[in-house]
């Protein structure tokens, strides 16, 4: 299998295939993480740089630490300090970071399809650290490395994402990796956080959790955005975390060696209660851990490779 | 470009035989077992070293730590290749600082293998000393790399390639020289 792809814009558009091999490359990169000596020549000599339009710190930081084991230098431009604020466009910005020698660019941006204009204007690798509601591939792709990893694979598994999927782009890229691999994906969550339509994308819609949480073998839980509460999506928190918050009497009717996720960070007591995040099915913590051996993977399998992609025409 | 099978240079006994004496070498080099690990480099160098820590363990009657090295992120060609060398997991579950490593390969042709293997070892730890077993020493080097134990050396031209086949992953033992045909 020979993975020629000059950007990582979504999943949409891998191969099973693919996926399986990002998967499989970051076995080893785990690995790497586990030594005294955390840190192997393979990229030395090789740039990376985080453009962030939106407040990150643990996927900036995740990417950061991922270029740097694997060797590579890393820089970073972010919106508050530079001069986005300044009014540069996108465009420009690339182009001055280009004119930097940076071999890929990290963007995350408000934006849905910002990455995507990014790639086409760049002959630097780039890869989409979240863009507006619509995707955030590398978060999507260490969940599925956490869940192969603890489940063994996904054919027929039965994942629940849960919580606030109008807004969210970790949910979509779940959706698009998930199904792609064989899971039977459902969505559970208000009427008021589903977006339309989003049983096209191949999932079963809940609107209660007694059903939707039924014998599932994963529930990965969304962030509830406490800005949206002000628009009046549901009436109080209080009322939301009785209705969809995963406590220990919601988690009874998963399978009993259901998995929990969350992407963070947690809302503590609101959209998880604590003694299911601090309990024995919660696997947080390593789900940060395979983010960066996902992420190595991913900047391995971009440039590592010799031929330099020029930009389509 | 094709390639045509010239000779079989090595049988199961002959690989068997070989392997034997190279663990008795070891041990009379390194005075027994004390603070010998073996190291194979994925992934034939993996069965050779398994088979030489089983001989040890025969010959001697204790055993020796055994590891697996993945060099695909220490090669010094990766930039120049169209492919991707699939990447595979070190498995080294003890300490080597200190330790006399013995590194075990099929194969030892232009070193760059083993140059990018003691990059990596010496990443994991401060091994005492680095030694090399090879099956077959085939000539060529492009750097200053020696082996300490040779099972068998085998002068040849750069047109051939030497076919390292063990039963663990090839079903069968046997060593065949090939001749690329142009």
């Amino acid at each position: 299998m020979n993975f020629k792809r000059k950007d990582i814009l979504g999943l949409e558009d891998l191969s099973p295939e693919e996926i399986t091999l990002i998967l499989d490359t970051a076995e080893p990169m785990k690995e790497i993480m586990t030594r005294d000596i955390k840190k192997v020549p393979t990229l030395r000599g090789r740039s990376v740089i985080t453009l962030f339009y939106e407040p990150s710190t643990r996927t900036r930081t995740s990417f950061e630490l991922a270029a740097k084991y694997l060797g590579a230098d890393t820089g970073s431009i972010s919106v508050a300090t530079s001069s986005v604020k300044k009014g540069e466009s996108l465009r420009d910005t690339a182009r001055t970071v280009e004119a930097m020698a940076a071999d890929t660019i990290i963007i995350r941006h408000s934006s849905a399809g910002a990455p995507h204009l990014l790639a086409r204007w760049v002959s630097a690798r780039v890869i989409n650290a979240g863009d507006g509601a619509h995707a955030h591939p590398t978060q999507a792709l260490l969940d599925m490395y956490t869940i192969r990893e603890k489940k063994g694979g996904f054919q027929g598994l039965k994942v629940a994402i849960l919580g606030d999927i109008s807004h969210s782009r970790v949910a979509r890229s779940n959706i698009w990796g998930l199904t792609k691999m064989g899971a039977q994906v459902r969505v559970v969550g208000p009427k008021t956080l589903m977006p339309p339509e989003i049983e096209k994308l191949g999932v079963e819609v809940y609107y209660n959790w007694e059903e939707g949480l039924q014998d599932v073998d994963v529930i990965n839980v969304l962030r509830i955005q406490l800005e949206r509460q002000k628009k009046g999506l549901f009436p109080s928190i209080r009322e939301y975390t009785n209705l969809y918050g995963l406590d220990r009497n919601k988690l009874q009717v998963a399978k009993p060696d259901v998995l929990v996720l969350h992407p963070g960070p947690v809302n503590r007591g609101i959209e998880i209660s604590p003694e299911v995040q601090d309990g024995p099915h919660a696997v947080i913590n390593e789900q940060v851990t395979n983010g960066v051996a996902v992420r190595m993977a991913l900047l391995y399998l971009l440039m590592s490779r010799g031929e330099k992609d020029e930009i389509p025409a | 470009m094709s390639q045509r099978e010239k000779v079989q240079i090595m049988d199961a006994d002959g690989i068997r035989r070989a392997l034997t004496r190279i663990s008795h070498e070891i041990l009379e080099k390194n005075a027994g077992t004390k603070d010998l690990v073996l190291i194979g480099i994925r992934r034939r160098g993996v069965p050779l070293a398994r088979r030489i820590a089983e001989k040890i363990k025969e010959i001697e009657g204790t055993s020796v730590p055994m590891g697996i090295l993945d060099i695909t992120l220490y090669r010094d060609d990766l930039s120049q290749l169209e492919y991707h060398p699939l990447v595979r997991k070190t498995e080294v579950p003890f300490s080597i600082s200190d330790q006399k490593v013995v590194l075990v390969d099929d194969v030892l042709f232009t070193g760059r293998t083993v140059r990018a293997a003691m990059d990596a070892l010496v990443d994991l730890g401060r091994p005492k000393s680095i030694q090399l077993a090879v099956l077959i020493d085939r000539g060529h080097r492009e750097l200053p790399i020696r082996a300490d134990y040779i099972g068998k050396n085998v002068p040849t031209s750069r047109r051939e390639i030497i076919d390292v086949s063990l039963r663990e992953i090839d079903d069968e033992d046997k060593v065949i020289i090939f001749e690329k045909e142009s």
